[in-house]
């Protein structure tokens, strides 16, 4: 029997199917329309590996556009899912760092892989990867390219945590002609203490985990591990931990 | 007989002796004085015994906010916006009747708030000390109690005598064991009404102003309640998660915590607030001098605005024990740096009997809802 969990974020859909195993996984923008995204990556669960609504024992539906899936059997916060799925990757791991499109959150893990403690930004852009786009897109550069486009460890200071503040100050230094990889490099700075902020509020454990959009990235994974002083993992899987969460906590229950 | 659910539901109907229109009857037919207040500082008795009616002032409403922001900061409590703008509004029924105020120090941007409202009506300010502990600062106070007595009895050429003092301090010492057989039905597992009941009821009460009759339907809301329980009639599942709510005061704008929290499986058994149980938890001592004993039971209300506030971390101790605790939820209203700062006490000593403990910081609008929703579940989740 399979079992599905999708992941609608504000910025990303992802669906992962699983039996024993991961079997496949899509990653779709979520667009204007959660439910209608939700839905698309379902059907392109179900379509790719030739199995009919029927061969699915359970789904579930966990990020921000949980709500909206009609499909699914059950509800989960991506908090519960991002701590499951976060575990399953490496069961190592008690700390996870997730930052999404409009939220990050920091969760802190028992030796049985369960949610003991978290934290959550979500009332501004500060420290999410809105923050990040919002920045980069001043640079007139896209978040794919960041890897490329820091060629140092040359950091401007950018003091302020506001997305819009912050493209005023960012404004101000390209005038001054600092350049864009300092530029970039004091972005992912600011987004990082900003981390350092959430995680002093839970009990700090190792091994660290990096999900989210942001895991994606080598340079802001590697600037991590600097900050906390210790190894930080991503997999490729990363970005997928909330849906893998929701698939195993599917087929725990059904 | 009728189900738990139809109980409460007739509580939203019109009810003998409530709301506003039991007000403008006070008012206009017997000719009765209205003191307004905001606090659970304010001494009741005190009020009662000057033959005024005591009334808490709307302050939970997002409605009035944007016109408050006219003349106040808009970094400031959700709470003292409120109450600033239904009184420059005239939207309060209770503050339109109120011929003077009582309010307290209780932190900075309330005091300074008073000075702007007592252009509207006038406003008695009481001066809190910062602390509960020394014998001065009971003298303090008492003199504050004292203070008050004086103001009122001069407004309305009345004289406060120890005799009504004392009847005044039985009503209400029986309107808060009332209410606290009532809430304490909580207390079993699992819990026979819902966190939203409780607020509910407490509140009808509040606004209920002859005290008779709010008892005698407390009562019977007790009785009842707890006959269809034991009879079987059981709404809430003996896995909910059973929730204490701590923090700021709540009302209108910020039930939505509570709603979160139950519309998402818990059950939150136990409202700590001053909109709670915190101010009919003690009574007022009846063999002292009644002077002392108000003084003494109003100084001791466990608020974060005291330093030290060891009060509030001995009830929530006793508190999660007896109802039999999962998880606590401490509501912050932005800007309510007291309690803010208190979180992080509250955390540590809550850890100390491994009790998880969330707290969120919110407002009057409904823009965080869909967040609240998130991190409320979340903590559910985790229980």
């Amino acid at each position: 029997m399979y079992y599905i969990g999708i992941d609608i974020g504000s910025v990303g859909c992802k669906g992962v199917l699983f039996k024993d195993q991961i079997v496949d996984k899509q990653l779709l923008p979520t667009g204007w329309n959660p439910q209608k995204s939700g839905e698309q990556t379902l059907n392109y669960l179900l379509e790719a590996n030739n199995l009919k609504a029927k061969d699915i024992k359970g789904v579930v539906a966990t990020g921000y556009g949980r709500v909206s899936q009609q499909f699914a059997d059950k509800t989960v916060t991506e908090i519960t899912c991002h701590g499951k799925g976060g575990y399953y990757l490496n069961n190592k791991i008690r700390t996870i760092i997730d930052i999404g499109g409009q939220d990050s959150k920091v969760i802190s893990l028992n030796d049985d892989g369960d949610v003991i403690d978290f934290v959550m930004n979500d009332k501004c852009a500060a420290g999410t990867g809105k923050f990040l786009e919002m920045t980069i897109n001043s640079l007139e550069e896209q978040i794919d390219n960041l890897d490329n486009l820091i060629k140092d460890d040359k950091k401007a200071k950018i003091s302020s945590m506001c997305a819009v503040f912050a493209e005023s100050e960012i404004i101000s230094l390209l005038a001054d002609g600092v350049s864009k990889s300092e530029i970039a490099g004091g972005i992912i700075d600011s987004i990082i203490n900003r981390i350092n902020i959430l995680l002093s509020k839970i009990t700090f454990q190792e091994d660290v985990l990096f999900t989210g959009g942001l895991a994606q990235s080598e340079v802001i994974k590697n600037q991590l591990s600097k900050k906390l002083q210790t190894k930080v993992f991503s997999y490729s899987n990363s970005q997928f931990a909330g849906a893998i969460g929701a698939a195993l906590i599917s087929k725990n229950k059904y | 007989m009728q189900s738990i659910e139809e109980i409460f539901d007739a509580l939203d109907g019109e009810l003998e002796g409530h709301g506003p229109i039991a007000m403008k009857d006070m008012v206009e037919k017997e000719g009765k004085n209205v003191v307004g207040t905001y606090c659970v500082f304010t001494p009741y008795e005190v009020i009662r015994a000057a033959a005024a009616v005591p009334v808490t002032l709307c302050s939970t409403s997002n409605d009035t906010i944007d016109e408050a922001e006219k003349d106040l900061p808009r970094n400031l409590c959700p709470l003292i916006k409120s109450s600033y703008g239904f009184a420059i509004t005239d939207k309060c029924p209770y503050f339109h009747f109120a011929d003077i105020i009582v309010g307290e120090t209780t932190c900075d941007g309330k005091k300074k708030m008073y000075e702007y409202l007592d252009e509207v009506t006038p406003v008695h300010v009481m001066q809190l000390p910062q602390s509960s502990e020394r014998e001065a600062d009971f003298e303090f106070w008492k003199n504050e109690v004292v203070l008050l007595k004086e103001r009122l009895e001069e407004k309305f050429e009345t004289k406060i005598t120890e005799e009504r003092l004392e009847a005044e301090i039985k009503i209400k010492n029986e309107e808060r064991n009332t209410l606290k057989e009532f809430y304490e039905l909580a207390k079993l597992n699992p819990s026979p009404i819902y966190g939203t009941e409780i607020f509910k009821v407490l509140n009808r009460s509040n606004y209920t102003f002859d005290k008779e009759i709010a008892n005698e339907r407390t009562k019977a809301i007790t009785e009842e309640v707890l006959a269809k329980y034991n009879q079987g009639e059981k709404r809430i599942s003996a896995e909910a998660p059973r929730i204490l709510v701590t923090g700021c005061p709540m009302g209108a704008a910020t039930l939505k915590v509570i709603e979160a929290i139950e519309n998402n499986g818990g059950s939150v058994v136990c409202l700590e607030n001053c909109t709670g149980l915190k101010p009919n938890e003690d009574t007022v001592d009846q063999d002292k001098n009644p002077i002392d004993a108000i003084a003494e039971k109003y100084l001791n209300t466990p608020c974060s605005c005291m330093s030290p506030n060891d009060n509030r971390v001995e009830l929530i101790n006793r508190l999660v024990e007896e109802y039999q605790v999962d998880g606590v939820v401490d509501m912050i209203l932005q800007a309510c740096h007291t309690y803010n700062v208190e979180t992080k006490r509250i955390k540590d000593e809550l850890k100390e009997s491994n009790t998880p403990y969330i707290n969120i910081e919110t407002d009057y609008s409904e823009s965080d809802k869909g967040q609240l929703a998130t991190r409320l579940t979340a903590f559910l989740e985790m229980l």
